[in-house]
């Protein structure tokens, strides 16, 4: 079982370099679908919980939303918005896969000398480091990209991440997960969808760093189009 | 009791999706409004005495919680009614001209989604201020977000959707972190306990056996309570969208948001800070809270030095004074806080529906266009002028009573840098909102800046007596409470301090 679960945190890992280097979004779309299903084979191997039903259909649920709802969801908004890579990104590509290495040396690093530990007995040591390196590089795509499909896809990383710890650390109280699950939903496709849709009609391209109109020096930036 | 609070403002908004007529959803909004703050006031009138708890503890009425309701109900009821006023300047049916830009037209969105929005909000900020299990009190500040991104993005145009799109991703992601509080919180429970249902993620529950919780986890939790909710509540420097959203939003809703919204988000860091103190290491979160409250003034500072639109100028403001809340929690001034927080959302919200009023008037929400305000709109003059004397804590405002009152604290506390910091602060936000709101109240204007168009000779506007009724109330509220003090008010917020200075909720 623990080889099984190493072998899915590697391939978590694996899919979320793969989302930091490359520029197609299509491309992240897809991968983050099959991250999805990773993180879901992933809850259900964590060795400190017993599979019960309520584990068995959090886990169907999430890993439903991440792998099909959200992929079809995004794939239409790509068809909406006519785009296909993010050419020029805030941080670029081969240095945002440099960032997440070392995010991911440093969290494995900081878990196992910051004597933070997991109240279980027997829980595995790669657990807390991965969901933090997750979360951490679902924060970063957000903010090194300027796309806004790209920042969503940042987002489901997050989400992916807490996901994780979710399982890993709150299991025993009831309800506190699917709150978190139920909400997510909501905000993705309730009003990032409908933000989405109204950004490129209005913009004529998803690109936010086009939106400079706020400001607190009006006078040095060139206001409006 | 607690049941109606909630579902009347739900239900009412499922409502207003459907009525089609826009008298009876004006004059439903505003009954709605009426019949939650009866309620609140019924509380009010019934303390110490509250409620039965519903959802097996998971909803009741304590100290804190009433305090942060009572604003929220009150500040709705003034922008219902200011709403009244608002939609029929605002309801015109057709594309309308941009005040900042000229060739651009934009419609505004249609008001049964703007009532639904609002009643909506009203819904779950009801649901954190009563909320005492902190993952329902989580779920109901990310369904404020669901709610206030809409009405946001009421005009719609580029500028509203850019500061729409900041706010949800901003949020989210703080919200994102909060829950990886109560995951932090729930890990923090010991194993035993948690897994035979006996320690539930209920205030109470953790609050009776915080000496028991892991003080790591506890520990972790807190900080991600002030990284997730001190985003949503704009303490620096996770404010960023805070000065946008409340510069595009509609004046009523920036009014709401400033003087309701940021409190509810506050209430979590608050009920992450109760745990420390119960759980045995109050020094911790306290000093957190004293420096992030700090960094707040000092940001808002910056930026209000200077700051020629008003509206960005309030919001600035409502960074300042969240720093204010987290620096009274922490130094131990929890009664300041509360009547700082009882104050500042009145004279807030005041101010912003002022500020509604202005831009009707003169269709620029630059300062250095208006001038002589006294003379042209005596009373709008007259309460802008008040509303700057209060925000900036001038006696007799009950600003100047909670501002001293933790400047005291920290002179108490032995923390002279602190207050030197505080004090200098509140000095120069006082000298930069001055020399933006007095030239704008007295001021002639400067000759050669004379606009052919003419922003110096007012456009014949009358601001309908809806508009201009509810600041007046509310800006007298404040005005009365720095005066006297009523016996239950102090009461409430004597048991709210306990609460939160003592651990145990009484």
């Amino acid at each position: 079982m623990t080889g099984l679960l190493d072998a899915a945190f590697v391939l978590l890992i694996l899919t979320t370099l793969v989302l930091l280097g490359s520029s197609r979004i299509r491309l992240g779309i897809r991968v983050l679908a099959v991250q999805g299903v990773v993180v879901g084979a992933a809850a259900l191997l964590l060795p400190n919980h017993h599979v019960t039903l309520r584990v068995v259909v959090i886990v169907l649920i999430g890993t439903i939303l991440d792998a099909v709802v959200f992929p079809i969801l995004l794939l239409r908004a790509l068809r909406t918005a006519r785009v296909e890579r993010e050419t020029d990104p805030p941080v670029g590509y081969t240095a945002s896969i440099l960032i997440g290495v070392g995010l991911l040396t440093a969290c494995l690093w900081g878990m196992k000398y910051g004597g933070i530990t997991l109240p279980h007995e027997g829980a595995n040591p790669l657990e807390l480091p991965v969901a933090a390196y997750t979360v951490l590089a679902g924060l970063f795509l957000i903010v090194a990209r300027n796309n806004a499909l790209n920042q969503i896809l940042g987002y489901l990383m997050l989400e992916n991440g807490i996901f994780l710890a979710g399982l890993s650390t709150a299991m025993e109280v009831p309800l506190l997960i699917e709150m978190g699950i139920l909400l997510d939903v909501f905000i993705m496709v309730m009003v990032m969808g409908v933000a989405l849709f109204h950004i490129s009609r209005t913009f004529d391209s998803i690109e936010v760093g086009g939106m400079t109109a706020l400001t607190d020096w009006p006078d040095q930036e060139d206001v409006g189009k | 009791m607690i049941a109606g609070l909630i579902l009347i403002p739900l239900v009412a908004a499922g409502a207003a999706f459907a009525i089609r007529s826009h008298p009876v959803r004006r004059a439903m909004l505003v009954s709605v409004a009426a019949v939650h703050a009866a309620l609140t006031a019924r509380l009010w009138v019934d303390w110490p005495a509250r409620p039965a708890p519903v959802l097996d503890g998971w909803l009741a009425v304590d100290a804190p919680g009433l305090l942060f309701l009572s604003t929220c109900s009150a500040l709705f009821l003034a922008a219902a009614v200011y709403a009244v006023g608002y939609h029929a300047r605002e309801d015109v049916g057709e594309p309308r001209r941009d005040i900042e830009e000229g060739g651009l037209f934009f419609r505004n969105e249609p008001e049964a989604v703007f009532a639904g929005c609002m009643l909506l909000f009203l819904g779950s900020m009801t649901g954190v201020s009563l909320s005492q299990h902190l993952g329902l009190l989580w779920v109901g500040v990310e369904a404020t977000t669901l709610a206030t991104a809409p009405l946001i993005y009421y005009h719609r145009h580029h500028r509203s959707l850019e500061a729409t799109w900041k706010y949800l991703l901003i949020c989210s992601v703080g919200l994102a972190l909060a829950m990886i509080g109560n995951f932090a919180l729930a890990a923090s429970i010991p194993r035993a306990e948690a897994e035979s249902g006996r320690i539930n993620l209920v205030l109470g529950d953790l609050l009776a056996n915080a000496r028991a919780l892991n003080p790591a986890w506890a520990q972790i939790a807190f900080v991600f309570f002030l990284v997730g909710y001190g985003t949503k509540m704009g303490l620096a420097p996770l404010h960023t969208w805070l000065p946008d959203a409340h510069s595009e939003a509609p004046s009523l809703v920036s009014a709401l948001m400033s003087g309701a919204l940021l409190n509810c988000a506050f209430l979590g860091v608050l009920r992450g800070h109760q745990v420390c103190t119960a759980a045995g290491f109050p020094g911790f979160s306290s000093e957190l809270l004293i420096w992030f409250g700090l960094l707040s003034m000092a940001v808002a500072a910056v930026f209000i030095l200077g700051q020629t639109d008003f509206k960005r100028m309030l919001a600035y403001s409502s960074v300042e004074h969240m720093g204010i809340l987290a620096l009274a929690v922490g130094c131990g001034a929890a009664y300041g806080m509360g009547l700082h927080a009882l104050g500042h959302s009145l004279i807030k919200g005041s101010l912003f529906l002022t500020s509604g009023i202005l831009l009707a008037a003169y269709q620029t929400k630059n300062v250095t266009k208006i001038h002589n305000l006294l003379a042209d709109y005596p009373v709008t003059g007259l309460l802008w002028l008040a509303g700057f004397l209060a925000i900036t804590g001038a006696p007799p405002f009950s600003l100047f009573l909670s501002e001293f009152t933790v400047g005291k604290t920290l002179l108490d506390a032995d923390r002279p840098v602190a207050a030197a910091a505080y004090l200098v602060l509140l000095g120069v936000i006082f000298l930069g909102m001055a020399s933006a709101v007095l030239p704008m109240v007295h001021g002639t204007g400067p000759v050669d800046h004379e606009p052919a168009g003419g922003q110096s000779a007012p456009p014949g506007y009358r601001p309908p007596l809806t508009m201009l009724v509810p600041p007046i109330v509310l800006a007298g509220a404040v005005l009365g409470l720095g005066l006297y003090l009523p016996v239950d008010v102090r009461e409430v917020l004597r048991d709210a301090a306990a609460a939160l200075s003592g651990g145990v909720s009484p």
